[in-house]
């Protein structure tokens, strides 16, 4: 088995008296879907934001590629190819498909803005994903589907030829037939060979896509195993209660 | 939609000089048109400023103030480094007027950004606050004589070309900004601060540099603007004729554009928007009009671009505005 890309060790975060991740440790392979489940408040979008340099944390140790790694900022975690798509769809619904892909790193020709490398980069970047449901990456974001804006921002992910790709509740928002479209980019970014975290509520899409799965329960990381050596009802109790009968670890 | 906005701007700018020119046949004169220039600059400069800062969101209410102060500032420079009056240093007088107009924006900038006051309560307190300092250090008195310096007379009645120095001033700090907001990774920065702060921070877009930065660039163009002001009424007054320019300037950028709640606007617009309040004023004028119909003309305008601007955006009309 191939080492991991990331791995979390004894993480430790706190919000004031808060005590929001407590030991975390937590690995993910490149190639593979690893699902991140866990009740509301159980720390999913904390441990992203640790990850992703939004949130510093308290103690614990970060591995990337095997190297000690301190994350201080979104950009830290950008350099070292860490792309979080948040829940809330961090897009900017006036600016188009584009200029979005390209938001706070926009390539320049000297001063000037290089708007014809950027169109065909993100153009090409959608066609290596087989995404066809937009028709023109100069559409503004407003214009777009749910499913669609999904995709665009899954999409500027990838775009940084980023290694590890964290998606927080990917799906929370769309209808079925662009949650099926938005599982099936996420699956093509695994078998791309990037290494994906999948924060998910919804079990059908975890059992759909994931290699893996790791529950968090009140801060804990109380399981982490393979999807195919558990139930949904062993996912169900571990969000639950923290603990499944019989479940090998 | 911008495409379409522009050309209403122009056909309401059409109408006006055609409504005008028929009731008075000096109107559409070459030399009136220059009055219209000139008169549209000083505003024309504090209406491009306040589009970059309604783009990235923000608003600043303080820039006729500014202005007011800046044109205090110069001419007191002026005196102080020539014979106490007149004939001091051009360069030095606009040098502090401009930087102390930057240091202004600066705070504007950080009671906004540290402070975290809201953009309109924290500019219309230094709108107070600079109109008081201005009238402080100049004992509410006019300050010093410019016209004895060649390169004040040259920005009050100079000429290239054939067009007024100070028209030039304008377009060239327009073209700047233009350019600035749409061929730059900067420009796009604020559009997207505007557009939604959360997801510009989330790519990493420095937002409190970027907020404070356009403050400084309004406090210094607002300077600029009041220099120009000081050198075409002769002396610095910290308020006549500055006062109520933050009006004119917001009133053109949202007829110009300009979205309430940030990342829409255009130069383009707002110096169409801000030449239509200029055709309309002078045309007021020329055909005799009470000026005092002219604040309500102005502040009407202020309304209708604001009720266009939701009404296009889609806004439901539910609950109080936001």
């Amino acid at each position: 088995m191939q080492a991991p890309l990331l791995e979390l060790r004894g993480i430790n975060k706190s919000f004031g008296p808060v005590h929001v991740l407590r030991d975390v440790a937590l690995t993910v392979r490149a190639g593979e879907v690893t699902a991140l489940v866990g009740d509301n408040g159980a720390g999913k979008s904390t441990l992203v934001k640790c990850v992703g340099g939004t949130h510093q944390i308290d103690s614990g140790e970060v591995f990337y590629e095997g190297n000690p790694v301190q994350v201080h900022s979104p950009r830290d975690a950008a350099q070292l190819g860490i792309e979080i798509v948040y829940q809330d769809l961090a897009l900017c619904d006036n600016l188009d498909i584009v200029q979005n892909m390209f938001l706070g790193r926009e390539r320049k020709r000297g001063w000037v803005l290089d708007e014809p490398e950027m169109e065909a980069l993100a153009t090409a970047t959608l066609a290596g994903l087989s995404v066809k449901t937009v028709s023109s990456v100069r559409q503004p974001v407003s214009s777009l589907s749910g499913g669609q804006r999904q995709i665009v921002a899954i999409s500027k992910a990838v775009l940084w030829n980023s290694k590890l790709v964290i998606l927080d509740e990917p799906t929370a928002a769309l209808g079925v037939a662009q949650t099926a479209q938005v599982l099936e980019l996420v699956r093509q970014l695994a078998d791309n060979g990037l290494a994906v975290v999948l924060i998910s509520h919804n079990m059908n899409d975890v059992f759909a896509v994931s290699d893996r799965i790791a529950a968090l329960y009140l801060g804990q990381m109380v399981a982490q195993v393979k999807t195919t050596d558990i139930t949904h009802a062993q996912v169900v109790e571990l969000i639950t209660s923290g603990r499944s009968e019989g479940l090998a670890q | 939609m911008n495409r379409v906005q522009n050309l209403s701007l122009i056909g309401a700018l059409a109408g006006v000089l055609a409504v005008f020119g028929i009731l008075n046949d000096q109107y559409l004169s070459l030399s009136n048109l220059a009055v219209i220039g000139q008169a549209v600059t000083i505003a024309g400069l504090l209406a491009v400023v306040q589009t970059a800062v309604i783009i990235c969101g923000g608003i600043d209410i303080s820039v006729g103030s500014q202005a007011g102060l800046a044109a205090v500032v110069s001419s007191m420079v002026f005196a102080w480094t020539g014979d106490g009056l007149a004939n001091g240093n051009a360069f030095a007088a606009i040098g502090v007027a401009i930087v102390v107009g930057a240091a202004g924006g600066v705070v504007n900038g950080v009671i906004i950004v540290y402070g975290r006051v809201n953009a309109i309560i924290a500019t219309l307190a230094m709108l107070a606050a600079y109109k008081g300092i201005a009238q402080l250090i100049s004992g509410g008195r006019a300050q010093g004589y410019l016209l004895t310096n060649d390169l004040f007379i040259f920005i009050a009645r100079g000429s290239v070309l054939g067009v007024p120095a100070m028209i030039w001033i304008l377009g060239i700090v327009a073209l700047l900004v233009h350019l600035l907001l749409k061929t730059t990774d900067i420009g796009r920065n604020m559009y997207a601060i505007g557009g939604n702060a959360v997801a510009a921070r989330l790519a990493g877009i420095n937002i409190n540099k970027y907020i404070i930065s356009v403050y400084m660039l309004v406090g210094a163009v607002a300077a600029l603007a009041g220099i120009i002001l000081a050198a075409r009424s002769t002396a610095g007054h910290p308020t006549a004729g500055s006062e109520g320019l933050e009006l004119k300037a917001i009133t053109a950028a949202f007829l110009g554009g300009c979205a309430i709640a940030g990342g829409k606007g255009s130069i383009g617009g707002t110096l169409l928007a801000v030449t239509l309040l200029g055709a309309l004023e002078i045309g007021l004028t020329v055909v005799g009009v009470n000026p005092f119909w002219q604040n309500v003309a102005q502040g009407a305008l202020l309304v209708v671009a604001v009720v266009i601007q939701q009404r296009r955006t889609g806004d439901r009309a539910v609950g109080l505005p936001g």
